[in-house]
């Protein structure tokens, strides 16, 4: 059984049609790129795959269940995870604060053993304690574990974000453009990390990416986009020759 | 931990003495027990204005149907001790937060500013149930209330309030309502049922106001459905965002601070509410984030930092 099996996927915003018979399918582990122009309804995608928006028709699996129109807490807790376009930080808060959040439901003590200070709390969030500063290490950002996470650089917010992502424990981690903005050697570090997630959790990554350099070189499989429609999945070297993805990026 | 509960019992020795000894008299011993309950209903509103980030107008509602639910509780079962009185303190905070849920589930399912409308209405709604129900004694008020909360039980509850609210809000509940404070559709994203929490939020705020409310009835001994004014709500929400939305050691001062100066400034007359405005537009002006911004006083930290220093 795949991980993630769409079917089907459509939405309309009041008369406009966003993605019509949008179709996936991803494999436990497998990295993806999904790409189009702007405007193609990648974004969308994401937001219909994590609850943010309810699908008008079509089927969404992920390990079996059916998570089409669900709440997002409750997605986020079945297994998928993701990134903003537009970086979305706690901002106010400490970077470690923003990776202990995602661990809400990992940790199970109630209202009144967190009031009343019982030993449940106490090993709880010792251990999530301890979790957060190990992922944070992972990034390279555990001796940053106390800054406010608005004051860091760009590329750093990136990554924690990211990381926040990962603390939810996802078996899929939706990238929508992780590299936007960046400069060639953030963009590498970037490509680096996200191998480095591949190794280290086992997961599978479904990427948004402009930058075509980053996704022909790491993505094993390709969807493309245009108009809220697929016009073509493959290897990057299949979609690299296509002449439909040619002419949705160049015009006729 | 042991640090704080020494300062507290100092701080309430001290303030029996000066009670035993006469230099506060008691004139002021009343307006302690003010301070008590406003420090309550602040931190309260905190919870739900200042870490979940809704912008509630209604706060002096909750507190009324604690009041009225404690009032008429106690007068009716002829409540006169210790334990009776904590009884029905309790029953009009479950009051108070059963009226925070059958608000909340609504208006907190949307995003923005339709929780300071839901709330501002709810205010008006309680007033006027209260001024044409019989059992509530209309506009003539609630008459003949034991008066059970002295300084002692106001003191207490408000200790016991402040450090169950401080708890929370530095357990895994809080950090979720400080998330949605902070980016809702990236808390929910994170895995946080962000409704469940908004609720739950908002109503663990509506009980202990309707605790502040039992106290206040059981202080004054006459209650009119006036006192739970609109005003009151503002008043409560300008102590908030003075004291800094997001601390607690902002609300408590803040709270303290503006329950005594209306009466510190009594000197200066036709002026008192003059200067009263004054300082708030100057605060906001040079204090854009209010007294303490999202500072929490600690002890601790203070006697680390000289540790270090020495």
């Amino acid at each position: 059984m795949p991980l993630l099996e769409v079917t089907g996927m459509g939405v309309d915003f009041g008369g406009l049609r966003a993605l019509s018979d949008f179709e996936i399918t991803i494999e436990e582990g497998e990295l993806v790129g999904l790409i189009g122009p702007n405007g193609a309804g990648k974004t969308t995608a994401f937001n219909l795959l994590t609850g943010v928006y309810e699908p008008t028709e079509g089927e969404i699996k992920l390990q079996g269940i059916s998570i089409g129109g669900k709440k997002p807490y409750y997605i986020n807790n079945l297994g998928i995870a993701r990134t903003f376009q537009n970086i979305r930080l706690f901002k106010g808060l400490s970077v470690i604060e923003n990776v202990k959040t995602a661990f809400h439901a990992s940790m199970s003590y109630g209202l009144i053993s967190g009031i009343f200070r019982l030993p449940k709390f106490w090993r709880e969030e010792k251990a999530i304690h301890d979790e957060a500063l190990e992922l944070l290490d992972v990034f390279g950002m555990a001796d940053m574990a106390d800054a406010n996470a608005g004051n860091l650089p760009y590329g750093k917010q990136r990554q924690l974000e990211i990381a926040r992502a990962l603390a939810t424990h996802p078996k899929l981690l939706l990238l929508d453009e992780p590299a936007a903005g960046m400069n060639p050697s953030e963009t590498q570090l970037l490509m680096d990390t996200i191998q480095l997630i591949r190794e280290r959790f086992k997961i599978a990554i479904l990427l948004i990416e402009h930058d075509m350099k980053l996704v022909m070189g790491i993505c094993q499989r390709m969807v493309v986009l245009d108009y809220g429609m697929v016009i073509a999945t493959g290897r990057p070297e299949e979609i690299k020759n296509n002449p439909r993805v040619i002419e949705a990026y160049l015009g006729e | 931990m042991k640090l704080n509960i020494a300062l507290i019992l100092v701080l309430f020795g001290v303030l029996t003495l000066l009670m035993e000894i006469g230099i506060l008299n008691n004139f002021h011993r009343g307006l302690l027990v003010l301070v008590c309950i406003n420090v309550i209903l602040a931190v309260s509103l905190n919870l739900s204005a200042g870490f979940l980030g809704q912008l509630v107008l209604g706060h002096a509602a909750f507190m009324a149907v604690g009041a009225y639910t404690s009032a008429i509780l106690s007068s009716r079962l002829g409540i006169s001790g210790l334990g009776g009185f904590v009884f029905v303190l309790l029953a009009g905070g479950f009051a108070a937060a059963l009226a925070g849920i059958v608000i909340g589930v609504p208006a907190l399912r949307l995003r923005g500013d339709y929780v300071a409308i839901v709330t501002l209405g709810f205010g008006l709604i309680v007033q006027s149930i209260l001024l044409n129900l019989g059992i509530t004694g209309g506009a003539d008020g609630l008459l003949g209330i034991p008066r059970l909360a002295n300084f002692n039980v106001a003191f207490f509850t408000m200790v016991i309030v402040v450090g169950m609210l401080v708890a929370l809000v530095r357990s895994r509940h809080g950090r979720a309502m400080i998330a949605i404070r902070e980016d809702e559709i990236a808390a929910e994203a994170s895995g946080v049922p962000t409704t469940w929490y908004k609720i739950l939020g908002f109503t663990i705020a509506a009980f202990f106001a309707g605790i502040a409310g039992g106290l206040f009835a059981h202080r004054m001994s006459v209650l009119v459905p006036e006192t739970f004014s609109f005003v009151y709500s503002i008043e409560l929400l300008v102590i908030v965002v003075l004291g800094g939305m997001g601390s607690f050691t902002g609300a408590v001062v803040a709270a303290v601070v503006l329950t005594l100066l209306p009466e510190l400034l009594r000197e200066f007359g036709d002026f008192r509410m003059l200067t009263y405005s004054v300082l708030l537009v100057a605060m906001m002006i040079f204090r854009p984030k209010g007294l303490m911004g999202s500072y929490e006083f600690s002890i601790m930290q203070i006697v680390s930092k000289i540790k270090k220093k020495g």
